[in-house]
């Protein structure tokens, strides 16, 4: 071991602060090295936000920290008071936020923003000194350094630069630690890319430790030196990146790696059943094993100890060695999506140029979905894909071109088409939270377009409802619940079983797993995969991640900035792509195996 | 027109739209008698050629179109017409029932506003402390209350029945301000203090409460910023706009309340003119007081929108 | 969770008893102030509807051997008002009036004033700034001044002040039903309502509508509790019932001059009526914290 860390986390322990006092973490330790970057992981409910702000002593309200220490260069911050702590924070450890939208004061000025956090903290000894400071670290993460963009305030600055700000105000004391949780969500690849970039320059030459929390593997495996898995606010693995993700020795981390999407396709995407514990629901034993296919009676009895798997690769499980033993042996590969038919086009999309109010988003759009197939829509955020597949779903009318289906000309919007069409063109949501109506029971739902397109009541009724749910692998118990007791995941798939009650012929599938955590997002693409393969109907399956399309999709259309720039059968695309966009976009993408393959 | 200045021009506009319309309001429902002003005023034995004569004189034999354009230009011009009840202009009846009244209400506000943002204000800094549940408590009671309930409650506290300090009713000789009736003025303004407080208090707890719980406050902490800085830097330059909403509310509420209480204390004020001409049928009277409080309402509103687009960076930039 | 909201995570998270109504009553029923503002309103109440009904003395006729402003005695509990009248009998009967007129004005009001929130939310553009700007020119005048304002038309008359009333309700409730539907308006599940081709009225009432409950009960209570002091106003200036009718605002208002030698006639319907908005308030305000308490655990739980 080398010399003391510059942080250390020793059995930290946080809890609620009701009258049950449950904990959300738990036995968490961990050590950074100053100039190292560790990724902290996890799904929802694993209380990595939690751990990542207990880094700078702070808890939400509502949580308390219960044991444990902090300490930053050999200092346990948690044993000072308020006001020491005070002090240390934004200069000794600083913080940069996921959403720098609502983190940056709407009512002050940037350049005083940045300008606080130096003088609040004693910095330079007059206002030049601390001018000369700012334009030092602005420089550093790329902004422009003038007086307009010190007088300008937040919300007159992009996604990516309020995030920039936010990363200069964290590095303008050049602190010793510093939290990063999740800073490049919401931003687009290409920023993205450039963030991650300036944050692995900055920590190196500064020598700063670094927390980065996420949920995005292969953003943690492209940027961390070392990794830290939490699982239902345990420590469920903590080790050196490419050993963890190569050979890891907890199963939840293998389950994880396995649900990971690839550029490359080569396996099987396989999800992870059951959902997450949350704090008060843990169960006895290994949190992990209701979920967990190593585990043995034993495992639901005794919480497993952090076990050392080698001097810097820990695990918490009684039966890693055998893990690491199965790892060795072969993933399952991907299956075979079935062939494309050259059919008669289901979809037909010529000319089309979309508005949204002034502004036009789509420009010339020429774009044909063949039955039974499915078709991947990608882009990033302001590419246009969900303005088309609206129009194609009949949720956007502001539009002109032309649309067919099935050979005839399709009107604008659901109001103006006929019942068939209206039920052949299903669409189903981004977020499974937003796209059930909480007064309703689920049975309520799925049964809605059964009511209004096949007239089914009564014995009828319910029976079709069962055999929709059944399609999505959801038990009928679920019939007389509401969404708020199911999870993310079983509301997503109610809301396909929605979609498939009407028996479309067409299923648009708006980034339908975006919302959700990656071990579930793969038991989804499953299940839409299987549903077009025996149902025959087509899929227009819109995504912004490019390592999700090889798994489901026969082809695909690249767009970007309201166009279409390239498009083709999905292996021909990602494997040789033609327009520049796109070969940004693949290099751009943050990937595992990129990852892993330039550590070895 | 663009900008910040078209806004305020718009938002004008809007304003005296609303006002037009309110005045439609005001004189359809007043003119629209089933009874008529003329033989409520003669009585029932007046003869029909003095009717007529006295429905000439006062204008009613004008299409109602006419009579409308009659009263509103009269409005603006200065002429509010002649009350029915004593023959006098209407400017000379109101004139000093408004200057009692504004002083009523411009002690109340000067009082009330400040405490209320305060009491609120403090409330959601110390929330969920022993400070602020007592105060959730008495605002909620207070809050509810009818004016006149706290308006006679105190009157039988201070006035009649418990202590006999304060006199309850005001006798005023004409000519006179309200000034010089200080003790007289106590159990109104507290009436009217009591009434407002509490509900002013508990809408500006909940803007603050939002504030201090958002994310950049949140931020700033983590920024390790003192919590002085905190408050006053980052806090309450956000809560500026909601406390102008508050303070207009408040005075609106107050516009509201002196009917009321100005019944309970015989308070000679516009309120108790209104009511004292509604019985009468005073007509003239009755449109003239209505549309100037509604005038004071869309004016606060007005400047409570206007105010809050100034004091907030985001909304000011957006229109530019 | 602090103790000031209630804590409806774990309700929120998955609890078997799961009707959205039940859980909002059950939520606020937990509270102490529910329950006072409960029995305080239930008290008040059972008085005005029975209370006609067990008079000692028939409320509009003297009392014998009593003079007017008598003190109390065994004879009349309370004393006697202005011209004689037993002051208990007429307290016990003058309450039914004020319930009735709140009740159902809040009633007329909410219910018109859900109506174009509802249709204004959804229609968005112009019909929406058209209606809002309609509910505007209501608002610019204080309930009270409304009200006058109409009784000047055609004099005191019950019907009238019903209207007014209600009248100067359905803005204020406009805005909150909209507010509230707008954010529903916005969600996917309307949208999904929409392309399957449910009729415009079907998804108002049947998605949007369950959706605002919360905000529109709390928002009707808040109004009843505004409605009762409006009324109650009205009658004590003279504008609701009318002599020899027993009202408690009226009583208020025919007694006020003996303030200082028979004060009863006053200061019962004053805690009377104090009381029930008083009552009705704690109802509203535990229903909204419950409200609050289970967003705050719904969103927890995503």
């Amino acid at each position: 071991m080398n010399a003391a860390a510059a942080l250390e986390v020793v059995e930290l322990r946080i809890e609620l602060d009701d009258g049950d006092h449950e904990d959300i973490v738990d036995e968490v330790s961990f050590r950074v090295a100053a100039g190292e970057i560790l990724g902290l992981v996890g799904e929802s409910g694993s209380g990595k936000t939690t751990v990542g702000l207990a880094v700078l002593g702070h808890t939400r309200r509502g949580a308390r920290i219960r044991r444990g220490e902090v300490r930053i260069e050999g200092r346990d911050i948690l044993a000072l008071t308020a006001l020491e702590r005070q002090r240390l924070r934004g200069k000794l450890v600083s913080y940069v936020p996921q959403d720098p939208a609502s983190a940056l004061n709407p009512a002050m000025r940037v350049g005083k923003q940045l300008e606080e956090a130096l003088t609040e903290h004693g910095f330079g000894a007059s206002d030049a000194e601390r001018r000369e400071r700012i334009v030092e670290t602005l420089g550093e993460v790329l902004l422009p350094v003038g007086d307009a963009f010190l007088r300008s305030y937040p919300h007159q600055l992009s996604g990516g630069q309020q995030q920039r700000v936010a990363l200069a105000m964290a590095f303008a004391n050049r602190p010793r630690v510093i939290v990063l949780d999740e800073p490049t969500t919401g931003l687009d690849v290409t920023t993205q890319a450039h963030v991650l970039e300036t944050v692995r320059d900055l920590c190196g030459a500064h020598g700063v430790a670094a927390v980065y929390v996420s949920h995005d593997l292969a953003v943690v495996a492209t940027l961390a030196d070392r990794v830290a898995v939490l699982y239902g606010g345990r420590l469920a693995e903590v080790g050196p990146t490419g050993t963890l993700f190569r050979a890891a020795a907890h199963p939840y981390t293998r389950r994880l790696v396995e649900a990971i999407p690839e550029l490359s396709g080569e396996h099987a995407l396989v999800g992870i059943p059951g959902t997450a514990p949350r704090p008060g629901h843990r169960p006895q034993g290994c949190f992990f094993a209701p979920r967990c296919t190593y585990a043995r009676p034993d495992c639901l009895s005794a919480e497993p100890p952090l076990a050392e798997v080698s001097a810097e690769h820990r695990a918490r499980c009684f039966y890693w060695a055998d893990v690491i033993l199965e790892a060795a042996a072969a993933r399952p590969e991907a299956t075979p999506r079935p062939e494309i038919e050259v059919d008669d086009a289901l979809v037909g999309v010529r000319e089309l140029n979309a508005w949204y109010g002034r502004r036009q988003v789509l420009f010339d759009i020429d774009l044909v979905v063949r039955p039974r197939e499915c078709l991947a829509l990608v882009g990033e955020s302001g590419s246009g894909k969900t303005t088309l597949a609206r129009c194609i779903g009949g949720l956007h009318t502001r539009y002109d071109g032309e649309l067919t289906f099935k050979g005839q000309p399709l009107a604008a919007g659901s109001q103006a088409r006929d019942a068939a069409a209206r039920r052949e063109i299903q669409y189903v949501f981004q977020s499974p939270y937003n796209s059930l109506n909480p007064r309703k029971t689920i049975g309520q739902i799925v049964a809605q377009p059964l009511r209004l397109f096949f007239s089914a009541a009564g014995t009828e009724g319910r029976r079709r409802v069962s055999d929709a749910l059944e399609r999505v692998q959801l038990s009928s118990t679920v019939i007389n619940r509401y969404p708020h007791q199911l999870s993310g995941g079983e509301r997503q798939r109610v809301a396909i079983a929605r979609a498939l009650a009407a028996e479309p012929q067409l299923l648009v599938c708006d980034e339908v797993t975006s919302a959700l955590d990656v071990s579930v997002q793969a038991a989804i693409i499953d299940v839409l995969a299987e549903l077009q393969r025996e149902l025959h109907i087509g899929l227009l399956f819109v995504t912004h991640n490019l390592a999700l399309i090889r798994t489901i999709a026969q082809e695909v259309a690249v767009m970007s900035e309201g166009r279409i720039v390239e498009r083709g059968i999905v292996d021909s695309v990602l494997d040789d792509p033609q327009a520049d966009y796109t070969r940004r976009l693949l290099a751009d993408t943050p990937s595992l195996e990129a990852a892993l393959a330039a550590s070895a | 027109m663009r900008g910040l200045t078209g806004f305020v021009v718009r938002r004008l506009l809007l304003g005296l739209v609303t006002l037009l319309v309110a005045s439609v309001v005001i004189f359809a429902t007043t003119q629209a008698l089933p009874g008529d002003a003329a033989r409520s005023i003669l009585g029932r034995s007046a003869t029909p050629e003095s009717l007529a004569e006295l429905r000439r004189q006062l204008g009613l034999d004008k299409s109602v179109v006419a009579q409308y354009r009659e009263w509103i230009t009269g409005f603006v011009t200065g002429d509010l017409g002649m009350s029915l009840a004593n023959r006098l202009p209407v400017t000379e009846v109101m004139g000093e029932r408004l200057l009692y009244s504004v002083f009523l209400m411009l002690i109340a506000a000067v009082i009330s506003i400040p405490f209320g943002i305060a009491l609120g204000a403090v409330s959601a800094r110390r929330r969920d402390g022993p400070f602020d549940q007592v105060t959730s408590i008495l605002t909620l009671g207070f809050a509810a209350l009818p004016e006149f309930v706290v308006g006679i409650s105190l009157a039988v506290l201070f006035s009649t029945t418990v202590w006999n300090v304060l006199p309850s009713v005001i006798v005023t000789e004409p000519g006179v301000g309200p000034w010089h009736y200080p003790k007289e003025l106590i159990l109104p303004i507290t009436t009217l203090v009591i009434a407002v407080v509490p509900y002013t208090a508990r809408i500006m707890r909940a803007s603050t409460v939002e504030i201090l719980e958002s994310d950049f406050v949140e931020m700033a902490r983590l920024k390790g910023l003192s919590e002085s800085r905190v408050l006053w830097r980052h806090a309450v330059p956000n809560a500026l706009a909601p406390s102008f909403q508050v303070a207009a509310i408040n005075l609106a509420y107050l516009a509201g309340g002196i009917v009321v209480v100005e019944a309970v204390f015989n308070y000679p004020g516009i309120g108790l003119l209104l009511v004292d001409s509604v019985r009468v049928r005073d007509m003239p009277v009755v449109q003239a007081v209505a549309l100037l409080i509604a005038a004071l309402y869309v004016g606060l509103n007005l400047l409570a929108d206007v105010a809050t687009i100034l004091v907030s960076p985001r909304l000011r930039t957006s229109l530019e | 969770m602090s103790q000031a909201v209630v804590d409806t995570a774990e309700v929120g998270r998955g609890a078997t008893r799961s009707r959205p109504w039940r859980i909002l009553f059950a939520a606020a029923w937990g509270q102490h102030r529910t329950k006072v503002g409960v029995a305080i309103t239930l008290a008040l109440v059972l008085i005005a509807l029975i209370g006609p009904f067990v008079t000692p003395y028939p409320p509009d006729q003297g009392v014998e051997n009593q003079l007017p402003f008598a003190k109390p005695s065994a004879d009349a509990w309370l004393g006697t008002d202005t011209i004689g009248r037993d002051v208990l009998s007429r307290f016990l009967a003058g309450g039914l009036s004020v319930l009735i007129l709140a009740g159902l004005s809040t009633a007329i009001g909410v219910s018109l004033g859900v109506a174009v929130g509802l249709v204004a939310a959804y229609s968005r553009g112009k019909l929406d700034d058209l209606l809002m700007r309609g509910m505007d020119v209501i608002l610019s005048f204080p309930q009270i001044v409304f009200a006058l304002v109409l009784a000047a038309t055609v004099g005191p008359a019950l019907w009238l002040l019903v209207l007014a009333v209600a009248l100067t309700t359905t803005p204020r409730a406009a805005r909150v039903a909209r507010g509230a539907a707008v954010e529903i308006v916005e969600r996917d599940f309307v949208r999904a309502a929409e392309a399957i081709g449910l009729p415009r009225r079907r998804i108002l009432f049947s998605e949007v509508l369950p959706n605002i409950t919360s905000p529109l009960v709390v928002e009707t209570t808040l109004r009843l509790t505004f409605n009762i002091a409006v009324v109650a106003g009205l009658s004590f200036l003279g504008f609701g019932l009318q002599p020899p009718a027993a009202d408690w605002g009226l009583m208020i208002n025919e007694n006020k001059n003996g303030l200082t030698i028979q004060p009863w006639p006053v200061v019962m319907p004053i805690i009377a009526i104090g009381l029930l908005t008083i009552g009705t308030s704690l109802i509203g305000d535990g229903l909204n914290r419950a409200a609050i308490g289970i967003e705050r655990g719904r969103r927890g739980s995503e």
